[in-house]
């Protein structure tokens, strides 16, 4: 951009200048420390070939196979979805405390709408959504114009939502059979389809609807987050949110969108839970909250906001629930699972500390 | 802090004592949660025989189950309010135990519902359910229905939690005592070694756990056909994992608790048996417990045989054996609570 007259000569004696100048001191670890800064799915994407390959190595065939890594994920799709919204929260450099509430309460309004009220099955479905969304909203209404801290906001949104959850329900677990005959579609993410099984149904891959929708919104996700104007926003605003502003950005407008689709995201997965338990339960998804930002953290995604990236957070979740299951078929004790998911919790952030150094 | 203000209740509690207790009678209700059926039950029954027997209630409960130091404070507000008894389900049946003493000193009668305490005798009564025998008579039930096949049986048991409270290892136990499986130490899961135990899993008793624990251990046994739940959402997660593989008409599950959907799928056979508990009975009998004492200091006094008072346990199932009592789904249904 110099506009010297050999633009071309000019080009290529600054780069080998500088080729021969990084050199000096790029060795092999940092050139790992620039390609996780780069890349911050690939360390738990790392972590999780790992992990597999050495449980595969412990267990053999039991875990390895195609029902058992399937199964996997069918374990974690709740906590999958969950931490796609917790995902872009964090981005912005927030938390939401509140997931887990509004994924339950969604699931509760969409069975008690049809069985209480006896409203049309999709109608109560896109009621369950639309509170969702409408909770997510408040969150970022409150963060974004109330300019009151995101943990303060969601902690008191969680005991808030939970409360009503339990309030409205009155407790009352709709039954699987019930849904079944009255409202299947709420079982909607319950659809399976199998590759490999064998005719009685048995063995081989088994994917349900839910981990289906799992796997696509972290695609979709991925993609407006890297390629829209929207997605770099969200980056932006976690970065620096006076930057961003002064760079034109809307970051009032940018916050409450990445809220109200968390909400929204979260109801989603409300409507997944009822595929995964069958019946409609108010005291379920209680630790969605937890969980989801553990699946965040050990993705790499930077809890001080602006780094990481989705599919990371898919990587963690599926990380604890290889653990989880991995465990089990060893016959560990369950509270080995706590042991080690605290561990790679603590090693995660050790580890974005590590390339945060990097940018420094 | 807490101590110190635990003490200085007591000293204004120790000065009026006498002004309150002309006031009428009053006591507490503590227990583990708001959102579990079973306490909402038990809070039901107290505020009924209250209203009946013109005793005013108050109403306290843990934000979670294994919240304990709301349940400590719970207490402290009782002792301050110049209550004449607490009753109390307990999340942390050791720990709790200075503050039951503190309120105990205090002249209340202190009544454990449901979970005894660590030891028994910290409170001046225990009304509960026998856990053991609750998971007895469905270790029973299942070795009968069984029959010869119970010799090669593959048993999945979904438990409570890693914490092992004393229900959980009650329940379980009991199972395996009543199935015929040598329990090594009753005071702990998972010491056995009997080759029919495919394994345990926790499920925290709610449906997803339940799921979940029934399809790690389908993946460490595929040809599981006895499950042994903790409850009963756990054994409806249960078996929607069993569905999912196609296996839910050929395996047994069997559970405990006794509520309403719990007791409709005994009915549709989700459930082979459960083993159903009284909470609503619990919380009046210690209500009336609580206001004999305020009238004459009288102390309820245990089950013969046993260091509690037993407030029943019933088996049911539509498909009853011989040697084990049971009653009908219909039956039940009318007693089911939640």
């Amino acid at each position: 951009m110099s506009g010297t007259d050999n633009f071309e000569s000019v080009v290529k004696e600054r780069r080998t200048e500088a080729v021969a100048e990084f050199h000096e001191d790029k060795t092999l670890i940092k050139r790992f420390q620039h390609a996780l800064h780069t890349t911050p799915a690939l360390v738990p994407m790392i972590v999780l070939i790992v992990s597999i390959i050495l449980f595969g190595l412990l267990i053999g065939n039991r875990f390895f196979s195609a029902g058992s890594l399937t199964l996997i994920l069918q374990q974690v799709q709740l906590v999958g979805i969950v931490a796609a919204a917790q995902t872009l929260v964090i981005l912005t450099a927030g938390i939401d405390l509140s997931v887990g509430a509004i994924t339950v309460l969604s699931s509760v309004i969409m069975g008690q709408f049809v069985f209480r009220y006896g409203l049309p099955v999709p109608l109560a479905i896109l009621c369950g959504l639309g509170v969702g969304g409408i909770l997510g909203s408040l969150n970022g209404w409150l963060v974004a114009v109330m300019k009151l801290p995101p943990f303060i906001v969601t902690l008191g949104t969680w005991q808030i939502i939970l409360a009503t959850n339990f309030l409205y329900s009155a407790n009352e677990t709709i039954r699987s059979q019930e849904i079944q005959a009255e409202a299947p579609l709420l079982q909607f993410f319950a659809n399976t389809f199998k590759i490999g099984a064998d005719e009685n149904g048995r063995g081989g891959a088994t994917f349900t609807y839910g981990v289906i929708f799992m796997i696509l919104l972290v695609i979709v996700l991925a993609y407006a987050l890297r390629q829209t104007a929207w997605g770099r926003h969200v980056y932006a605003v976690g970065d620096d949110p006076d930057a961003a502003q002064l760079s034109g950005v809307n970051v009032r407008g940018t916050l409450i969108s990445v809220y109200a689709l968390s909400g929204l995201i979260c109801a989603f997965a409300g409507w997944a839970l009822i595929g995964r338990i069958g019946s409609v339960s108010p005291t379920s998804g209680a630790e969605l909250n937890i969980q989801s930002i553990t699946a965040v953290v050990i993705g790499g995604i930077s809890l001080f906001g602006g780094r990481g990236s989705i599919v990371g957070a898919l990587f963690g979740a599926l990380i604890v629930g290889v653990f989880s299951l991995g465990l089990r078929l060893l016959g560990a004790d369950a509270q080995w699972t706590f042991f080690f998911i605290g561990v790679l919790i603590i090693v995660a952030v050790a580890v974005d500390q590590w390339i945060r150094k990097v940018a420094a | 802090m807490k101590k110190l203000l635990a003490g200085s209740a007591l000293a204004v509690i120790a000065m009026s004592g006498a002004a309150f207790a002309q006031e009428g009678t009053s006591a507490c209700l503590i227990t583990k949660t708001d959102t579990n059926p079973f306490f909402v039950k038990m809070r039901e029954g107290a505020e009924a025989k209250a209203a009946e027997l013109g005793i005013s209630l108050s109403s306290y409960a843990g934000k979670v189950d294994g919240d304990h130091e709301s349940q400590v404070q719970a207490i402290e507000t009782c002792i301050a309010s110049g209550a004449s008894g607490i009753l109390i389900a307990a999340s942390d049946t050791s720990a709790i135990v200075d503050s039951v003493k503190a309120a105990r000193d205090a002249g209340l009668l202190v009544i454990a519902l449901d979970t005894p305490l660590n030891p028994i005798d910290a409170a001046d009564a225990t009304f509960a359910t026998d856990n053991f025998q609750a998971g007895l008579l469905i270790g029973q039930w299942a070795a009968a229905q069984l029959g010869d096949a119970a010799a090669d049986a593959k048993i999945a048991f979904l438990d409570l939690n890693v914490s092992q409270p004393s229900v959980d290892v009650l329940r379980d136990q009991g199972f395996m005592t009543g199935f015929g499986i040598d329990t090594k130490d009753a005071n702990v899961i998972g010491d056995e070694d009997d080759a029919r135990i495919v394994g345990h899993d926790v499920t925290q008793g709610n449906e997803e756990g339940g799921r979940t624990a029934m399809e790690n251990l389908l993946t460490v046994n595929p040809d599981v056909n006895v499950v042994y739940t903790i409850n009963e959402p756990a054994a409806a997660g249960a078996y929607e994992a069993l569905k999912a593989v196609g296996r839910e008409s050929d395996v047994l599950i069997v559970s405990v608790d006794g509520g309403c959907p719990g007791v409709q799928n005994v009915k549709e056979g989700v459930i082979g048996a459960t083993s159903q508990q009284y909470p609503l009975q619990m919380a009046a009998l210690g209500i009336e417990a609580i206001a004999q004492y305020a009238k004459d200091g009288t102390l309820p006094q245990p089950t013969e045989g046993k260091d509690f008072f037993d407030t029943g346990v019933k088996l049911i199932t539509d498909k009853p054996v011989d040697g084990v009592e049971s009653i009908t789904s219909d039956e039940g249904l009318g007693l089911c609570w939640g």
